[in-house]
């Protein structure tokens, strides 16, 4: 009984320092990636090819899931609007939903999925085909060639992405609202712009979003550096990244938000 | 050079003012955590040669390689390259010398997202302030001398294993290094890539005045194109010579290697348990004599008992 519960909290204090361990490591490849970014600058053009692939490919999944999230908003949001009177309101509740919270963090998780991923599965596989050695071998800095690039792309890409989110998300708003079931045009859009304040509600979600672009792209850089070069070791690397950005971006954003109330 | 003269000329230092080292590895020790790789090994690189290092897998070529490189450090002794020590280089230090390297990898590990001819321009655009012009007739000459000048449009996924491995020579030579790392360039080599592969090494070592160090365990291959070759087997060196020296040796291993023999003194087997215990033929022994006693329990008598 004993034993059986001494090797539990082994175990478990193992998977403790473990975490930490890669935690610290993590950390340490942010900063080495910051400490390598000049090239990614001086030679801006491989940053925005990086930028078209992490962020302008993201673009469709992006614009159509901000328009479905608009639509649902109008629709749930006439719904409870309707039981207090107040149908009228519906722009500005649509428009702080998304600005506030859903596009940056909805964003953000879309973006870890669909472009996380990949440039997890893409190092990892640079890493298992020698490709990373080889740039080494070459005198070619990788972390300064290939990461920094990508993670400044990720960076600028998220916060754009978000906007690119909230902006179709307030028009799926206005679809719905306005034009199916009919609600007041003029107020829909004069609620939203008395009520949205820049300051308090967009430049706090474009903080945010900045926040997860840095967290995400981190995330699966470093999962795509550290995957060991095998098939199994760049599938498990892909998943991690999806997995811990998603839970990184949801922990993040109730923090933000309790502290920017 | 003979053997016998080249260790006269080595014992007697005039070897050293003859043919220059570039590539001094001494007295070198490495171990991955407990397990020892390398035992103190001594290897002498001369300049404008292909000499080969050979051996089993798993004996600690690549170890050698990658030490050479830069990439580990050994535990003790030293890798000299050009008269400075590998391993004591800063970042900066180390970049520049691996200026002067290029290393073939096993696979060619070619950059997928580029094409051939990106590829053999990634270091002339990293390195050089080169014009695009110049650029452009340096990796159509590199191309060219592999034979392979007309794939410069096609991306590395779209060529065969052996082209790939010349469009990889192409670059690894692409800023005329005075020192060739080639990691199994003979691995998974159809008979004609092979001879072309092999052909390509001596000929551009040659034209570039290079030292090319070739780790390989493609024997036939070898023995026709370096200058020397070192034989490795658990992390030492066991023999070493010229190709003439190496097919006349009569020792077991070199024997055993050459006529790929699969037992000798390195054994076909790895070590492990006791055969029999493997395979648990006590225990089947255990289900025989329950089957037995069920048997008599039930019918009276073992069955082979009631035939007789």
């Amino acid at each position: 009984m004993m034993a059986a519960l001494t090797k539990n909290f082994v175990g478990l204090g193992r998977r403790v320092m473990n975490s930490l361990w890669r935690i610290g490591i993590g950390a340490r490849f942010l900063s080495l990636i910051l400490l390598n970014s000049g090239i990614s600058f001086s030679r801006f053009h491989l940053t925005v090819k990086e930028l078209f692939f992490s962020g302008v490919m993201s673009l469709i999944i992006i614009l159509v899931a901000g328009m479905f999230v608009g639509m649902v908003l109008g629709l749930q949001g006439y719904e409870t609007l309707k039981r207090y009177g107040s149908e009228s309101a519906l722009g500005s509740l649509v428009a702080l939903s998304l600005v506030r919270e859903l596009g940056p963090v909805l964003a953000a998780l879309l973006f870890a999925s669909r472009a996380g991923s990949a440039m997890t599965a893409e190092i990892g596989l640079m890493k298992a085909t020698e490709q990373i050695s080889a740039m080494e071998m070459m005198a070619i800095n990788p972390i300064a060639r290939v990461v920094a690039p990508r993670f400044w792309a990720g960076v600028f890409a998220v916060p754009l992405l978000a906007a690119m989110f909230s902006v179709m998300g307030v028009f799926g708003g206005y679809l719905v609202g306005v034009v199916l079931i009919g609600v007041d045009e003029g107020s829909f859009w004069s609620q939203m712009q008395s009520n949205v304040d820049f300051q308090h509600d967009v430049l706090n979600g474009v903080f945010k979003s900045c926040v997860f672009g840095v967290v995400v792209t981190a995330i699966a850089l470093f999962e795509g550096y550290d995957a060991p070069p095998t098939a199994e070791g760049v599938s498990g690397a892909t998943t991690r990244t999806v997995v811990e950005s998603s839970l990184a971006i949801l922990i993040l954003d109730f923090i933000l938000t309790a502290l920017m109330i | 050079m003979g053997s016998l003269e080249y260790r006269c000329l080595k014992a007697t230092g005039v070897y050293n003012v003859l043919s220059e080292a570039l590539v001094e590895i001494r007295d070198v020790n490495f171990a991955y955590g407990h397990r020892p790789i390398l035992k103190g090994m001594n290897l002498t690189f001369p300049k404008n040669k292909v000499i080969a290092i050979m051996g089993g897998s798993g004996c600690g070529k690549t170890t050698l390689l990658r030490l050479i490189g830069g990439s580990i450090k050994p535990t003790s002794g030293y890798v000299k390259i050009g008269g400075q020590i590998i391993h004591e280089l800063d970042r900066a230090g180390l970049y520049a010398m691996r200026r002067k390297m290029g290393m073939l990898f096993q696979f060619g590990a070619l950059f997928t997202d580029m094409s051939v001819y990106d590829n053999v321009a990634f270091q002339m655009r990293e390195h050089t302030n080169l014009p695009e012009e110049i650029i452009h007739d340096l990796v159509m000459m590199k191309l060219h001398a592999v034979g392979l000048r007309g794939t410069h449009d096609l991306l590395p996924a779209e060529l065969s294993g052996g082209m790939a491995r010349r469009v990889a020579l192409a670059r690894t030579v692409a800023l005329d290094p005075m020192l060739i790392l080639y990691d199994e360039p003979f691995a998974g080599l159809d008979p004609i890539s092979l001879t072309v592969v092999g052909n390509l090494i001596k000929r551009l070592n040659d034209a570039l005045g290079a030292t090319s160090i070739v780790v390989t365990h493609d024997v036939q291959e070898s023995l026709k194109i370096v200058d020397y070759l070192y034989f490795v087997a658990d992390g030492v060196i066991i023999t070493e010579g010229t190709p003439d020296e190496i097919k006349a040796s009569n020792k077991p291993f070199v024997q055993q290697f050459i006529n790929g023999e699969m037992d000798g003194p390195v054994p076909f087997h790895y070590p492990g348990g006791d055969y029999q215990q493997d395979l648990k033929l006590k225990s089947i022994e255990r289900v025989k004599n329950n089957k037995r006693k069920v048997t008599e329990r039930y019918f009276g008598l073992d069955r082979r008992q009631k035939k007789k």
